[in-house]
């Protein structure tokens, strides 16, 4: 099973981020709060990316997501002045839609946990190999003719585009 | 020679063998040895705070005809010590209605978002907290930390002025990243390389700051603003809107917004040092590494002398120019900037004229390449310059001739009556 | 290391609370957030299968980073509809944007 290392132990505390941001964020009824746990929970994120020797990941991750995703989110629940105005947190398909995210979620964790399930009751997954590419290979792959520089000219030109979208759409028109 | 270990040079450079030598097992004194360079590395930006709280009053002072603290201590120059005592005394506050958990949270992340921030610094050849790979890539997001505490400090004081504050402190912090960010390309791009130990080796035969002057200028610039310090001190704005995002804070927690804040513009500096004036490099690292924090001490207090004589002979600019100087003057001139480089980077590769292998240590080596890329980067600063002068003269005439204008008018009114 | 199904297991988690979020809130900003956390838990996926699948091939690492700028672009595409809306209806629910409705 599972040895006790300083791996595991950063693993569990980072799922236990992710995890408890992501319940903070579903119920909590002040929606500032429920940006710091989207915070929590994505830096918990971050956590695993640099476990998963990630580490360009981690580090964009906490950039875009923290400092920019976030902090818009807070910018537009200020503006909308929807903090803690709500009179009902979840609207009137909620029992529905609780059965369907829990079957959501046994239905996974079937597929994740059978094909791993060993004859003797333990679990596989132990990575290929101790070799991984480093940042510079990411880079050299995404403006790689061969690999991915289209995707990432779409991915710019689309950033642009939804740059200038957001402007349109959010400006104040007198 | 195993006796020598432990003598003075090689127990700086590496504690682990010497501990190991000792007769403690190998993965102890490994364990002491970085836990010893984490609380040195955590603890130094406080015992520098102290300092830099006398230095910074001491210059202001000497730059407004005073003669600054001058009670405690020789000099004055213990003058923090009784400070910090009275700031702990003081009574803490939480305003009714206030988001206890968050409030109090605030400060913790004001102050560990720049402590981290050590965590890449290098001071010397061999001691650096963690020689991440995507070591500048870190100090922006960390950096980008800073934001939340802003948010998170203002909205839980439940006070107008707070909630104010902080919006446009935010909408600072946020522009100022773009430049920010942009100017500190500029060196990557030159040295191939994010890792914070690999910008200072890269910079053994010329300083960046002399490679890329523009960049050096637009990170000074964007620093002093994500930092807070004057001409865009708008985050504390006393007579507009009373010290912004933390005006409901009191006596510990208020200081550690204060220190989070001295320690992150003089982070900054250090910051600058590092990326720009070649960090530790100077005569003699080689032999004896520990003189790089000698060496990158000495150019820190030069930058960071410098941002004080700033702060304190510069007005504040309002919130509507220091925004149109961002993102008409300052973003457009950084993308202009890395576009020349990279141009320019592609001219010295096809003309052979990079340092190879060994050479890019050597002063004569880069001085071909830095020529090229200094005369790009003034051709940069002189067309900005021109073009700004002649929109400026423009502007003028356009404001004098509506003058007179007016002034026609008056006197015909006048005549009329 | 951690055995993959771990990643797996938390993503899979987080991808259905990001669901819960997306079909159950009422305020749009929620439903925003439910959306973020979905493309984290792809993300984590898309890792974790990188690194202990094909370590050396830049796919999972690539398609990480394209959500990153998916994310952005709905984030700040999203949110200029809902305070556009807001401007509009004085309301961040769905539910009431219903002229439409016959």
């Amino acid at each position: 099973m599972l040895e006790l290392n300083v791996q595991t132990l950063a693993f569990f505390v980072f799922a236990l981020f992710v995890l408890g941001g992501g319940l903070g964020v579903i119920t909590t009824r002040n929606l500032v709060h429920g940006t710091l746990y989207l915070i929590l929970s994505l830096f918990g994120v971050a956590g695993f990316f640099v476990l998963l020797s990630a580490p360009f990941l981690a580090v964009v991750q906490v950039l875009v997501y923290i400092g920019a995703i976030a902090i818009l989110i807070v910018f537009a629940v200020m503006l909308t002045r929807s903090m803690t105005s709500l009179h009902e947190v979840v609207n009137r398909q909620w029992v529905l839609s609780t059965i369907v995210a829990v079957l959501l979620f046994v239905m996974l964790t079937v597929t994740i946990i059978l094909p791993v399930w060993g004859q003797d009751g333990s679990l596989a997954g132990q990575p290929v190999s101790e070799v991984v590419a480093t940042t510079t290979d990411l880079g050299k792959a995404l403006v790689d003719g061969n690999q991915y520089v289209l995707p990432f000219e779409v991915a710019s030109l689309l950033l642009t585009a939804a740059m200038i979208g957001a402007i349109v759409i959010a400006r104040d028109d007198e | 020679m195993p006796e020598l270990e432990c003598a003075f040079p090689q127990v700086v450079n590496n504690l682990a063998p010497c501990l190991a030598q000792g007769g403690m097992n190998a993965d102890l004194a490994n364990f002491i040895s970085i836990l010893l360079g984490v609380v040195l590395i955590a603890a130094l930006p406080l015992a520098t705070l102290l300092i830099l709280l006398v230095v910074e009053r001491k210059v202001a002072a000497r730059v407004q005809d005073r003669i600054g603290p001058n009670r405690v201590g020789p000099y004055g120059l213990l003058q923090s010590i009784p400070d910090a005592l009275k700031m702990m005394t003081k009574e803490d506050i939480t305003p009714a209605g206030a988001d206890v958990f968050i409030y109090n949270l605030a400060p913790i992340i004001a102050f560990a978002s720049v402590v981290l921030l050590w965590a890449v610094i290098p001071f010397t050849p061999l001691h650096i907290g963690a020689d991440l790979s995507i070591g500048a890539l870190y100090l922006i997001a960390v950096a980008s930390i800073g934001t939340v505490k802003i948010m998170v400090a203002g909205w839980s004081s439940n006070n107008k002025y707070a909630l104010l504050g902080a919006f446009r402190t935010i909408a600072q912090l946020l522009s100022y990243e773009v430049p920010l960010v942009l100017a500190l390309l500029i060196p990557v791009m030159i040295a191939g390389t994010m890792s914070m130990q690999g910008l200072v080796e890269a910079q053994r035969g010329m300083w960046f700051f002399f490679m890329a002057p523009v960049a050096a200028i637009m990170f000074f610039i964007a620093n002093q603003a994500e930092t807070g310090r004057a001409p865009f001190d708008l985050l504390e704005a006393e007579s507009e809107i009373i010290a912004g995002y933390n005006i409901e804070y009191s006596g510990f927690k208020w200081g550690m917004f204060m220190a989070g804040e001295f320690m992150h513009a003089f982070t900054a500096s250090v910051i600058f040092a590092v990326i720009f004036l070649g960090g530790w490099i100077g005569p003699g690292t080689d032999q004896l590494p520990i003189l790089g924090f000698v060496y990158l001490g000495a150019k820190t207090v030069v930058v960071y002398i410098f941002g004080l004589v700033l702060r304190s002979t510069v007005p504040r600019v309002r919130i509507d120019q220091l925004m149109s100087f961002n993102w008409k003057f300052l973003v457009p001139l950084a993308i202009i900037n890395v576009l020349v480089t990279a141009l320019l980077l592609q001219v010295v590769n096809w003309l052979g004229i990079a340092p190879q292998g060994d050479a890019a240590s050597d002063l004569i080596a880069n001085l071909p390449q830095t020529v090229v890329l200094l005369l790009g980067n003034l051709g940069v600063m002189g067309t900005v310059s021109t073009l700004v002068r002649n929109m400026g003269r423009q502007q003028r005439l356009a404001d004098e001739a509506v003058e007179a204008d007016t002034e026609v008018e008056e006197l015909a009114h006048a005549a009329a009556h | 290391m951690i055995p993959l199904w771990m990643y797996l297991l938390v993503a899979a988690a987080l991808f259905c609370m990001g669901a819960y979020a997306v079909l159950a809130r009422r305020n749009a900003v929620a439903i925003l957030m439910g959306v973020e956390l979905m493309l984290n838990a792809v993300n984590i996926n898309l890792v974790g299968f990188w690194r202990y699948q094909q370590p050396l091939n830049m796919a999972g690492q690539a398609f990480a980073a394209f959500v990153f700028v998916i994310a952005a672009a709905e984030a700040a595409v999203g949110l200029a509809i809902i305070i556009s809306v807001y401007r509009q209806r004085k309301s961040v629910i769905p539910d009431e944007a219903d002229t439409l409705k016959g």
